[in-house]
């Protein structure tokens, strides 16, 4: 679950961070001669910079392969269940409510009035998926169910004052 | 190279800067108390009508951006007038802007009901829906616009005062010592003013140009713009803002940090290239704020990752790694106004780290708009650039000559603020990660335990702040004695 993986790095690197400090606030108090010190630090400092260019290098390149925007992906099997999806406050508008498990859905999400967003969550209330609805524009969502089970539809983007209530269900069954 | 002899501030200017941080100090304080107001609500222990709460988070909002800006602009002023000649009634004439467009923001949403978020996405501000009338939406934006013009004029005037002294803008970015062999580079302080004022001079159009547009749609609806090329300019905008509110307080960490260890701050060539990079990242990283539109072209979400990965690094890694040098065994004898700076530094790196991952577009997917949000942005605002203008505020209150209220107090303070923003940061990075929305007045049973949590640690962060601020209003009020 990339939220759990996401949450799990950001720990440990500001953990890391934090004892960082804390080492250094500590040792404030003792002296040591200054030249030295900045010479030691500016090699920890390329190295560091190094790795950091490394590491954000090789997650863009593992991860910028698999993008949510393939819309076309498989298009030619024709194998879609394509549903539009309609924001408007404050409700969703589906013109399917139901899908099957495994086959790939295409959420074809806009809005009429103002923006709003589209997060689909599973019944645990873990968010699998989203994009925005806007007027103007249709943004297409590929996603495909692995389990049967009621999904709920969220607004993710503030659009006034009842937008904590647009909620929507949506159901997936079994082949 | 021009010489670096230092400049000594008048009285009307010192005077200046204490108005500012006065007004600083209240505003942030009122702002923090909506801020646990809204928590509260979201962990169900008082209940506000949900308008009061959207009404509460544009405020809130607003406000807190707003103020991080006054807070950046009285210590890039400060420090930046003793290597140029500034203007003071131009400074003085932005904090006027800025008090006069807060009441009218204050009035257009409790008065008249205005709640579109900082944000004010195009075309909600026009749309109501009921909510609130056309003059309140008006009054807002007006009082936006006033705002932002007033930064606009404190800027020009910035770059006035730096080219009168440096002859030109990669001059004062030190170019012909990151590209020639210049052995005098200006000083840090010159060198972030002149990024700043760059990319905020840019940023303030951008954002004055969509005010006027919703403006005018909101009296002429027929004028309207693509709701797509709004978003880019309002996120092009509130993206540059925001970042130039933390390179405009860092200065204080250059400025103070070698005061407190005896140790210099050298502006060599890393320092130099990081900002020159920076100029030019910060502006074309804004895109992450539009991962989740499918709509935008697809390479320009791709460069948005990956210049979002570069962006914050090189100023980050140059000031955080330069903190912790000038400080290590440096026999620093910690006071609040030091540990205030080494926290802020501290919290400004701490929170890019889940910032930058949620920049990864399969984060995004699932992270986009969730309170994992204000969980990176509280961490960098609250933690680091709050904390780095309180100790500024700190020391420039020792320095005058105001008594120290006892150790017992300052470190209970200190503690206060930083361990509740701990815990207020990290309730909303947790509540991110379990998928609950940010902006949601009224939560879902599962999601209140986490936003109790939360408005624990906001009240720990009020009562720490109020503590501080206390103590600034009061050092403040002996503005004798001199630096
Ligand atoms: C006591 C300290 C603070 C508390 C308790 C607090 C609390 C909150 C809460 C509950 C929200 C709404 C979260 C949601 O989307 O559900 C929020 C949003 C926000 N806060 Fe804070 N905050 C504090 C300090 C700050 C500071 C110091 C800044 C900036 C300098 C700041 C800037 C913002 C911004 C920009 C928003 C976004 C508003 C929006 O979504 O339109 N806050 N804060
Ligand atoms: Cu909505």
């Amino acid at each position: 679950m990339v939220q759990h993986i996401a949450w799990v790095i950001t720990l440990v690197a500001m953990g890391a961070v934090t004892i960082g400090f804390l080492w250094v606030a500590a040792g404030a108090g003792n002296f040591a001669e200054y030249p030295g010190i900045v010479q030691k630090a500016y090699r920890i400092r390329k190295v560091l910079f190094i790795a950091l260019l490394a590491v954000s290098g090789g997650v863009s390149a593992a991860t910028l392969g698999d993008l949510p925007y393939a819309a076309t992906h498989g298009a030619e099997s024709g194998k879609f269940q394509v549903i539009d999806a309609v924001g408007a406050r404050w409700q969703w508008e589906l013109s399917a409510d139901r899908a099957v498990v495994g086959q790939p859905v295409r959420f074809r999400v806009t809005a009429t009035d103002v923006t709003h967003g589209f997060g689909i969550y599973d019944e645990s209330m873990r968010l699998l998926a989203q994009t925005q609805a806007m007027p103007g524009y249709t943004n297409v969502l590929t996603y495909t169910f692995r389990q049967a089970g009621r999904y709920r539809l969220l607004c993710l983007e503030y659009c006034g004052v009842a937008h904590h209530g647009m909620m929507g269900e949506f159901t997936v069954v079994d082949r | 190279m021009a010489d670096h002899s230092i400049l000594v501030p008048t009285q009307g200017a010192r005077r200046a800067v204490g108005a500012y941080l006065a007004v600083f100090g209240a505003v942030l304080l009122l702002m923090m108390v909506l801020g646990l107001l809204m928590r509260l609500n979201q962990g169900g222990l008082v209940t506000l009508p949900p308008e009061l709460f959207y009404q509460s988070m544009t405020v809130h909002g607003t406000g807190m951006v707003g103020v991080a800006g006054i807070g950046g602009a009285a210590v890039l002023w400060h420090f930046l007038g003793r290597y140029v000649r500034l203007t003071t009634w131009v400074f003085v004439f932005n904090l006027v802007t800025f008090v006069i467009g807060a009441a009218m923001i204050l009035s257009a949403d409790f008065i008249g009901g205005f709640a579109a978020a900082w944000t004010f996405l195009f075309p909600l501000p026009a749309n109501a829906g009921g909510q609130w009338e056309d003059w309140a939406a008006a009054v807002h934006l007006g009082g936006l616009l006033l705002i932002g013009t007033g930064f606009l004029l404190f800027h020009l005037d910035t770059a006035r005062a730096i080219l009168g002294r440096y002859g030109s803008l990669t001059r004062a970015l030190g170019w012909p010592s990151l590209f020639g062999s210049d052995p005098q580079p200006p000083p840090a302080t010159v060198v972030a003013s002149t990024m700043v004022l760059i990319v905020n001079i840019l940023g303030l159009v951008f954002g004055a140009s969509v005010l006027v547009i919703s403006l005018i749609n909101l009296m002429v609806p027929q004028f309207a713009i693509d709701a797509m090329i709004a978003k880019n300019m309002i996120y092009f905008f509130g993206h540059v803002f925001i970042n130039a509110t933390i390179y405009m307080a860092v200065i204080a960490v250059y400025e103070l940090l070698p005061e407190y260890t005896g140790r210099p701050w050298k502006p060599n060539r890393p320092f130099l290239a990081a900002w020159t990079l920076s100029t030019v990242l910060v502006m074309v990283a804004y895109p992450h704020h539009l991962l989740m539109d499918f709509g935008m072209p697809r390479w320009v979400l791709i460069v948005g990752q990956i210049v979002s990965y570069i962006s914050g690094l090189p100023i980050l890694v140059v000031t955080a790694f330069g903190a912790l040098m000038i400080v290590f065994r440096s026999g620093l004898r910690w006071d609040l106004g030091a540990g205030l700076l080494f926290v802020g530094v501290f919290g400004w790196a701490a929170g890019v780290i889940p910032a930058i991952i949620d920049a990864t577009i399969i984060v995004n997917s699932v992270m986009h708009n969730t309170l994992w949000v204000p969980g990176h942005f509280h961490s960098y605002l609250l933690l680091g650039q709050v904390a780095m203008l309180l100790g500024f505020a700190c020391w420039l209150g020792k320095a005058s000559g105001g008594t120290s209220p006892s150790r017992l107090f300052n470190a209970l303070a200190f503690w206060l603020f930083v361990g509740g923003g701990i815990g207020l940061t990290q309730s909303f990075l947790y509540s991110g990660r379990s998928g609950v929305p940010r902006r949601f007045a009224e939560y879902l049973p599962e999601w209140i335990g986490q936003a109790r949590i939360g408005a624990l640690s906001a009240a720990l962060v009020v009562l720490g702040a109020a503590m501080l601020a206390g103590r600034l209003l009061a050092g403040l009020h002996r503005p004798t004695g001199a630096r």
